[in-house]
């Protein structure tokens, strides 16, 4: 079906006077399942938007080259596209239309507030919704019975990041007592930060300082210097990857070279595109960061085909090529594409053909259980996994070796 | 707290990044002061010259330094052109109205850069770009210290072609007086467009200037739009040395206020600092009485 | 238009569209208008009317959605008392920031760029101030009983905007009115000459601003309603001054149905354009840009300018009559 076609029919669908709301009918054999992918593909987030919309359309190409949803007959699953703008009302009016237009469900939002936002109108409609990377904790603390999350939340990546950072550390022969935390000011960054100034002390190591920074940030200059006169064994950067890659050319720049780069959710860290682009700046950080799983033929042969399609093979595109599967998963034991069936089959769902180092997936309050963060590293011009051992592809080099 | 040892190189951080603002804010105080139009369409043309400066080191190979060199008259044209066959006649001489056309330029440049270019940040690796200068504790990034050097020139020859040149007394008259200016035979229409040229000029020498340490995406030249508002009022609207002693001073003081308050908070140091010019000395530092 | 009679059809009008349509992607698309034009309408009072260009609406609106927000989820208040009180904050904001800006005397763009800084700070003090909740921002719990503000369906939220709407559309009418209102409309012709007829033009702008300060803040406070999460760049963005101020330049400025009559046009384009543009990232906006630098090009005293044009042409001249929708 071509995307006009679509566009028109959704509108048309959206102003007619017999609206459908709540459809609970089930499909008839063969006809296409309808599933609504939304990301911000314009505005401020659209690379990420972008990137993530990439994941959702080869996963449902994918599904559909393999026969679709067999226990609907083989039938296709067809996406229903929706940009959430990079605004929260943007992403609300596209899930509206896409409730209208009668979705089976919907994945993505990538950003927690428009994740917030979408995953709660859809709960209007008992539209099951399936969050992609969205990392607040509020998005499965609110009791919405819809909304489930595949990727992990703030608190499990705090804990992870600190407890691999403490066994990188003391494997090294604990280098490492004082830390700086460098974040963006905005949801993610805020709340990792916070989480992570509690609890570092805790763990034995002294906070120097923590310095926010707004996005967009125009330069790093003054920060560089803060880090470069309290001298911390490691830094950790928390931000988005604009500014992600201006502050570590900084550092660069300014010859800031801690023992350690340790970066939590860096926008950059764990970046083939960085890495690619400033092989001297991105040696040997080290993130904790979404990371598919590096002895998973599918998600290599994925990063094959990406890399063939010069593209970058990001944590959106394969978080959200495992949530579409994820998905189809549940539609197939659902054995059909009500809504309600479909929240039940991923409540009980234990899905592990996934990309991604989870294990089978195991929602509870809407949370995936398994779903935890990975520590990798910049070593030569490859991204290696350093922690968990068990997904592990090489050992961690810290403290850096001095230029 | 904050140590001595990193005030100098703060300093002189503060200092040159405002170089860099304040060619953004050259560019904008002369369209300001005689178009008397606030132009939103400044952030997304700075956009479009950075695309302009990747391109030409991407596809062509050309430093950015060089790229300058035709870049600049390149804009000028699109600026002139702009102004002289878009805003001006869609606004009826109305200022409303080309606050509405700015801003629809504004979304449009944007856009089109997105929907061609898609929304990777995109950055060039000059071989240059790392290399630094250093003065006692600071280490200054080369790129930095060229652009200062390269503003402080631009400014100066600005400075004396609005004195001396007849063009440049022309846009004088027509910012001072249009309506005398006019009967004395000047063509307004285009000594406006001129003036737009030149504000956008000036704009693709900033992007030459920046793009060895920034990065370039559809929203890049947003960052740096409202900091030249806040010069452009500091410095007094139409003042080229105001624009230039502006943007120094601004960028001292978002060095300093992000030392202390820390770089988010540290942000309102700029905007408070505009506040009270704007309560207190409308006409700003260098600008004729309001 | 005289009197409250187009005001009472219009909302009637409205009123009876949830029953004729059960469709909630047109609700949400009305609810989205409505907010922008209530946002407009306190824009319209004192940049229409009064002539003084504020950049910085999103000012007013943001305090009007944290208050609301930040009064429920920290103090446990009432829903609807903290949304009154958000209303009064926004006034009061209003008032300062009227009363600074006015009494140094700036008027056009040197206003319009106060505002602008005025509503930055707001946005960059939000966005660290532990109360608010700063990066992260606020998020109101989920409880849907209309005693907590927030409704089961989406018509109940459209009702109650359409009423904060309709009591707008009448404050605007009686502006226009009163005494006030034509001091307001002689500032903005011509300030000193007003001032010379003995008109305090200082106090009535602080009286304008105050009025529209509150107004958008309703806007802002129903916001908060609406989503249940507000962080500061939602609600001290740029991006609410920027519609706040679109909607009732494309409607006619210093008219009653202006704002209305433009949130209504531009979220039309909006939604035209994406579906002409299909999927492709960025190009429904420039079709949108184009349309509006278009819309300026030829009718650039807003549709309501442009009806007043239209229903020139079709009336024979009769006695020459004051044009009411000022350039």
């Amino acid at each position: 079906m071509s995307r006009d076609n679509l566009n028109r029919r959704r509108f048309l669908q959206s102003t007619a006077a017999a609206a459908l709301s709540a459809p609970s009918i089930a499909r008839a054999q063969g006809s296409a399942v309808k599933v609504g992918v939304l990301h911000p593909v314009s505005g401020a987030l659209s690379y990420s938007g972008q990137q993530g919309r990439i994941g959702a359309q080869l996963a449902i190409e994918d599904i559909n080259a393999a026969g679709g949803i067999k226990a609907l007959g083989g039938a296709k699953i067809e996406a229903v596209l929706g940009d959430a703008q990079s605004t929260p009302d943007g992403g609300n009016a596209e899930v509206e239309k896409m409730n209208s237009a009668g979705v089976a469900a919907i994945v993505g939002g990538y950003a927690s507030s428009i994740c917030l936002a979408a995953s709660q109108t859809a709960a209007r409609y008992n539209l099951p919704y399936i969050v992609d990377v969205g990392v607040v904790d509020s998005i499965v603390t609110r009791g919405l019975k819809n909304t489930f999350r595949f990727g992990p939340g703030f608190g499990v990546i705090a804990k992870t990041a600190l407890d691999n950072l403490v066994a990188i550390n003391d494997a090294a022969g604990k280098p490492a007592k004082t830390v700086m935390i460098v974040h963006e000011d905005s949801a993610f960054g805020s709340g990792l930060s916070k989480l992570l100034n509690t609890q570092l002390p805790e763990r034995g190591f002294q906070v120097l300082e923590v310095i926010s920074h707004p996005t967009p940030t125009r330069d790093f200059n003054n920060v560089a210097l803060k880090v470069r006169a309290q001298n911390p064994d490691i830094v950790i950067p928390a931000n988005y990857y604009n500014e992600y890659v201006l502050f570590a050319r900084t550092m660069q720049q300014q010859r800031v070279r801690p023992k350690g780069i340790y970066s939590v959710l860096g926008g950059a860290a764990s970046s083939y595109k960085f890495v690619k682009e400033f092989p001297e700046a991105a040696q040997y950080i080290m993130d904790c960061n979404h990371w598919f799983d590096p002895k998973n033929q599918k998600a290599l042969e994925l990063k094959k085909r990406i890399d063939a399609r010069n593209e970058f093979y990001t944590y959106e595109v394969y978080m959200n090529y495992s949530c579409i599967l994820l998905l189809a998963d549940a539609i197939e034991r659902a054995g059909s594409a009500d809504r309600a069936r479909i929240i039940g089959a991923l409540e009980n769902s234990t899905f592990g053909g996934h990309l991604m180092p989870y294990g089978p997936t195991k929602f509870v309050n809407g949370q995936n259980q398994g779903a935890a963060p990975v520590n990798t590293q910049v070593i030569g011009n490859d991204i290696q996994v350093i922690l968990p051992a068990s997904f592990a592809s090489a050992k961690a080099v810290f403290p850096m070796p001095r230029a | 707290m904050v140590s001595s040892v990193i005030l100098v190189p703060a300093l002189l951080n503060g200092l040159m990044t405002g170089a860099v603002y304040a060619l953004v804010a050259l560019g904008l105080t002369l369209i300001y002061g005689v178009l008397h139009i606030i132009n939103f369409a400044h952030g997304a043309l700075l956009t479009a010259a950075l695309f302009a400066a990747f391109f030409a080191n991407k596809l062509l190979g050309i430093d950015p330094y060089v790229a300058a060199l035709f870049l600049a008259p390149l804009f000028f044209g699109i600026g002139y052109a702009l102004q002289r066959f878009v805003i001006g006649p869609a606004a009826h001489g109305e200022d409303r109205n080309i606050l509405l056309v700015t801003l629809g330029l504004a979304v449009m440049i944007e856009n089109a850069l997105l929907y061609a270019f898609r929304a990777d940040t995109r950055t060039i690796n000059l071989s240059y770009a790392f290399d630094v200068v250093e003065i006692g504790n600071s280490f200054l990034a080369v790129p930095r210290v060229v652009a200062f050097g390269v503003v402080v020139a631009i400014a100066a020859l600005l400075w004396f072609a609005m004195r001396w040149t007849d063009t440049g007394k022309a846009i004088r008259a027509v910012a001072k007086e249009k309506l005398g200016a006019e009967l004395s035979g000047i063509n307004v229409a285009h000594i406006y467009a001129v003036t737009f040229g030149l504000g956008t000029a000036c704009l693709a020498v900033t992007a030459c200037l920046l793009i060895p340490t920034y990065y370039v995406n559809p929203h890049a030249g947003n960052a740096f739009v409202l900091i030249a508002f806040t010069i452009v009022v500091l410095g007094g609207m139409g003042s080229v040395a105001g624009a230039m002693l502006g943007g120094l001073f601004v960028g001292v003081v978002e060095s300093f206020s992000g030392l202390y308050l820390g770089e988010s908070l540290g942000q309102i140091g700029i905007f408070v600092m505009f506040i009270l010019v704007l309560l207190f000395r409308p006409s700003g530092l260098f600008g004729e009485r309001a | 238009m005289k009197g409250l009679a187009p005001i009472a059809t219009v909302a009637v009008l409205l009123a009876l569209v949830p029953f004729i349509t059960a469709s909630n992607a047109v609700l949400n698309f009305l609810v989205m208008a409505f907010l922008i034009a209530l946002a407009g309408q306190g824009w319209n009072i004192l940049g229409g009317y009064g002539g003084q260009y504020s950049f910085g609406h999103a000012a007013f609106f943001g305090t009007g959605t944290y208050v609301t927000a930040v009064l429920q989820v920290r103090y446990g208040m009432n829903a609807w008392l903290c949304f009154a009180l958000g209303i009064a904050g926004g006034a009061l904001v209003g008032a300062v920031i009227g009363g600074l800006s006015f009494r140094s005397g700036l008027r056009g763009s040197y206003f319009a760029l106060v505002t602008l800084a005025f509503a930055e700070v707001l946005r960059i003090v939000a966005s660290v101030a532990p109360i608010t909740g700063a990066g992260v921002g606020t998020l109101i719990k989920l409880d849907l009983r209309p005693e907590a503000f927030q409704f089961q369906s989406r018509a109940p939220f459209y009702w109650v905007l359409l009423a904060l709407l309709v009591v707008s559309l009448i404050l605007t009418r009686i502006i226009e009115d009163s005494r006030f209102g034509a001091y307001l409309v002689a500032l903005r012709e011509n300030e000193d000459a007003a001032k010379a007829l003995g008109v305090d033009t200082t106090l009535v702008k602080l009286g304008a601003m105050t009025i529209s300060a509150a107004i958008t803040a309703a806007a802002g406070g129903f916001y908060a309603q609406y989503f249940l999460f507000v962080d500061a760049g939602i609600a001290y963005g740029p991006w609410i001054s920027v519609e706040a101020l679109l909607a009732p330049i494309i409607g006619g400025v210093g008219t009653v149905f202006g704002p209305l009559l433009g949130a209504l046009v531009i979220r039309t384009l909006g939604e035209l354009t994406k579906i002409v543009a299909g999927d492709a990232p960025g190009l429904d906006l420039v079709i949108y840009g184009s349309v509006l630098v278009a819309v300026v090009a030829f009718a650039p005293r807003g549709i309501a300018g442009l009806i007043e044009r239209v229903r020139g042409r079709l009336t024979p001249p009769a006695a020459p009559s004051l044009e009411r929708s000022h350039g």
